[in-house]
């Protein structure tokens, strides 16, 4: 943030979420303190807290990993727990950074941080290359659907700045990227986290490099397109009625659009009842509007008085999404205290409703680190990833998970502890 | 540019309104933590915005440990009156007189810690199943690690290595008997978010957060403003200066900062440039390294 900041331009800024991930000792916290220290996004008591910390611990350096690793067990044992969530800003845009721990929960951390993200970076140790690990993250980031990858080849002051070790990396990763097909846009980024070379200034080490800083790119990146604009989409999450005797006879659908755009007059259906209306106002305490669009919270009124109520969806006539009980997806297994096999039964919530499934089929699991088929062993165990079959007990409104992250996903929970046990990604 | 741009305040309206609408579905009773700072002005305004033209479809929650700013009670009352809302205070004078709490001695006492029994107490006296709150993942970074649907065994206690995870915008509030979530639709602003949404939506505020003249007496390091609970020690003296709040607490333990940032332009000009975070005044926080993880551990907001 800069001294001259102005406050109209606060007002005007977007949002980007993204993950980092990288295996241990590639260098994640370094880059992050440093996004944070250069974009000077620290506060000086929380670099003191951190200088102090590091001290009592005996580091030589100042550990910028403490800034991330909040809790207790993590300062005393050294690692990352959980996802933690960090927020930086420049006078362009909002950055929430999901920090994903490279150790046993691994598989479960990326997943759940990738969910939300835009883009994705990937850390890349210049000295060893492309790894096995970077191979999983990749997938996981094409398997979440992030649009935006950036593969920062980090500790390039370890092989003398070298272009050739750069290159060979990048020709590295875009063989192994040639293999998912969700990543539309990927970019490869020199750095010295440690130094700051491209990480916000320009490094003077590496003239041979023509690219943008990583900040300028996370800046500038374009993630308009990221939403689902096309099939409009309204799950119904709560009905408003005041019985108030200036709103007698108001009857509101608040929900957040999950996609498209909804306007007055629009002509709509409502699953799973399959009336049909039209939009007659959308509403805010602001007064009413002339359209809604993903990812909005708004408020809908229609035409015709019928029966609605949470779990519905309220959908453009003439661009029905998917209905059926037996569902074909993706899932990543959660739980370390159970695993699930063939015919496990669990609550499943996709939008704003609530299911039964059974699994009817386990039909492969993937070896995520060289993307094979694994169909010896189907029982998933914490962390893994495969294809199921389910079976709800009700009908589920969805669109695949490639068309829109909102109406295509789901989660498992188990009926007897209430965990989230897995997440699901319909095919 | 396409015209569907959602700037980032209103992402975070948006993801915010939607969290206090499933916490509304989900749960039986829920209850809104309401302090009457800024934080929770901003979740009573959103409230408002997620449920309008209806009232709010649950009560407001002050745990008041009567050391409070008398301006923040005055806000406090005038506020809820104003948004016809349900208020419920739970005095932490109470839990002491029925001994169920134990004041702090000395010159650093607090009654912040002593919050954590009134509030499970109003909690249970309420039957509230969520709490919703405005807690920031960027306050302090136990808090990073907090999850929108934050679980609390039915000790109220937060388990930080067994959380559930949270992906896309699906929430998971079930629980079992005597179980409840504290719930979190602020997890994603900022200091500065917020303060640019006050600005943005026009949100009055008591009048502590902006730049006066007050009487202060400086104590390890922090400004304490002077009052009937903080009174200068033999070896201090007060001095007027013209100072905010950041943030509003207890007058024991909340520190001021000289400023003379008296409109929401000039706060915001000045949280752009801050060198501090908005705790660094909370002398609650500097206990120890892990002392707002320990007092969530066993209760705390």
């Amino acid at each position: 943030m800069t001294e001259e900041t102005d406050t109209q331009g606060y007002l005007d800024m977007d949002l980007l979420r993204f993950t980092t991930a990288g295996s241990v000792d590639d260098g994640k916290s370094t880059l992050i303190g440093r996004l944070l220290y250069d974009s000077k996004n620290l506060f000086e008591d929380q670099l003191e807290a951190v200088e102090e910390s590091s001290r009592q611990r005996g580091d030589e350096n100042v550990n910028l990993a403490l800034l991330t690793d909040g809790l207790k067990a993590e300062r005393e044992q050294g690692i990352t727990i959980d996802v933690a969530y960090r927020y930086f800003a420049t006078p362009k845009r909002k950055f929430i950074i999901a920090d994903t721990p490279g150790h046993i929960q691994y598989t479960r951390n990326m997943v759940t941080g990738a969910s939300t993200a835009n883009l994705a970076i990937i850390l890349v140790d210049a000295r060893h290359g492309v790894i096995e690990q970077t191979c999983r993250h990749a997938f996981i980031a094409d398997l979440l659907r992030i649009r935006h990858v950036v593969v920062a080849v980090n500790k390039m002051d370890l092989v003398d700045h070298s272009e050739e070790a750069f290159d060979k990396i990048v020709s590295q990763f875009k063989e192994f990227a040639s293999r998912l097909d969700n990543i539309v846009d990927m970019t490869f980024i020199p750095i010295s986290a440690l130094n700051g070379d491209n990480v916000v200034d320009p490094s003077e080490n590496m003239p041979w490099y023509e690219g943008t800083t990583l900040l300028y790119h996370l800046e500038t990146v374009y993630i308009g397109s990221d939403q689902n604009h096309v099939e409009a989409r309204f799950p119904v999450q709560w009905v408003i009625r005041p019985h108030s005797e200036k709103y007698h006879d108001f009857r509101g659908y608040g929900g957040r659009v999950a996609g498209g755009v909804f306007k007055p007059g629009d002509a709509i259906t409502v699953q799973p009842s399959g009336f049909t209306s039209k939009i007659k106002s959308i509403e805010s305490m602001d007064g009413p509007l002339e359209e809604a669009y993903a990812p909005l919270s708004t408020t809908i009124t229609l035409e015709d008085e019928i029966d609605i109520s949470r779990g519905d969806m309220i959908v453009k006539a003439n661009n029905p999404p998917h209905k059926g009980q037996e569902i074909e997806a993706m899932i990543c297994w959660f739980s370390d205290s159970k695993n699930l096999v063939g015919r496990s039964k669990f609550i499943l919530r996709h939008t704003t409703k609530e299911v039964k499934a059974v699994v009817q089929e386990v039909r492969y699991k993937i070896n995520i680190n060289t993307l094979h088929k694994v169909e010896d062993d189907l029982e998933f165990k914490l962390n893994d990833i495969g294809r199921i079959k389910l079976r709800t007990s009700g009908p589920l409104f969805y669109d695949s998970y490639k068309k829109n992250r909102v109406t295509g996903s789901f989660i498992l929970i188990d009926e007897q502890s209430n965990e989230t046990v897995a997440a699901g990604m319909i095919l | 540019m396409n015209s569907y741009r959602v700037t980032h305040l209103k992402q975070l309206e948006s993801e915010a309104i939607y969290i206090l609408r499933e916490t509304a579905a989900q749960f039986e009773k829920p209850g809104l933590l309401f302090s009457g700072g800024k934080d929770s002005i901003v979740m009573a305004h959103l409230a408002r915005k997620a449920f309008w033209p209806a009232r709010l479809p649950f009560p407001l929650l002050h745990v008041d440990t009567g050391h409070n700013f008398p301006e923040t009670i005055e806000f406090r009352d005038r506020y809820v009156k104003e948004i016809n809302a349900d208020l419920t205070v739970a005095l932490v004078q109470d839990s002491i007189d029925q001994g169920k709490a134990i004041e702090e001695k000395g010159i650093h006492a607090s009654r912040n810690k002593l919050q954590t029994v009134t509030l499970l107490d109003a909690i249970e006296d309420c039957g509230f199943d969520a709490c919703l709150g405005g807690g920031r993942r960027d306050e302090e970074k136990a808090r990073a690690k907090e999850r929108f649907f934050s679980h609390r065994d039915d000790f109220g206690q937060w388990d930080p290595k067994n959380q559930r995870p949270e992906l896309w915008n699906i929430f998971n509030g079930r629980k079992h008997h005597g179980e409840h979530f504290r719930i979190f639709p602020l997890s994603n602003w900022t200091e500065m978010d917020v303060w640019q949404y006050l600005k943005l939506e026009d949100i009055e505020l008591p009048n502590l957060y902006f730049a006066h003249d007050r009487e202060v007496v400086r104590r390890s390091g922090t400004l304490l403003a002077v009052s009937d609970v903080v009174q200068p020690q033999a070896d201090e003296t007060t001095e007027t200066l013209q100072v905010r709040f950041r943030t509003i607490g207890d007058m024991t333990c909340t520190g001021a900062v000289e400023s003379d940032a008296d409109t929401i332009d000039k706060v915001i000009q000045e949280v752009a440039t801050a060198r501090q975070t908005e705790r660094g005044t909370r002398s609650d926080d500097k206990r120890s390294e892990t002392a707002m993880e320990d007092r969530k551990r066993e209760g705390y907001f």
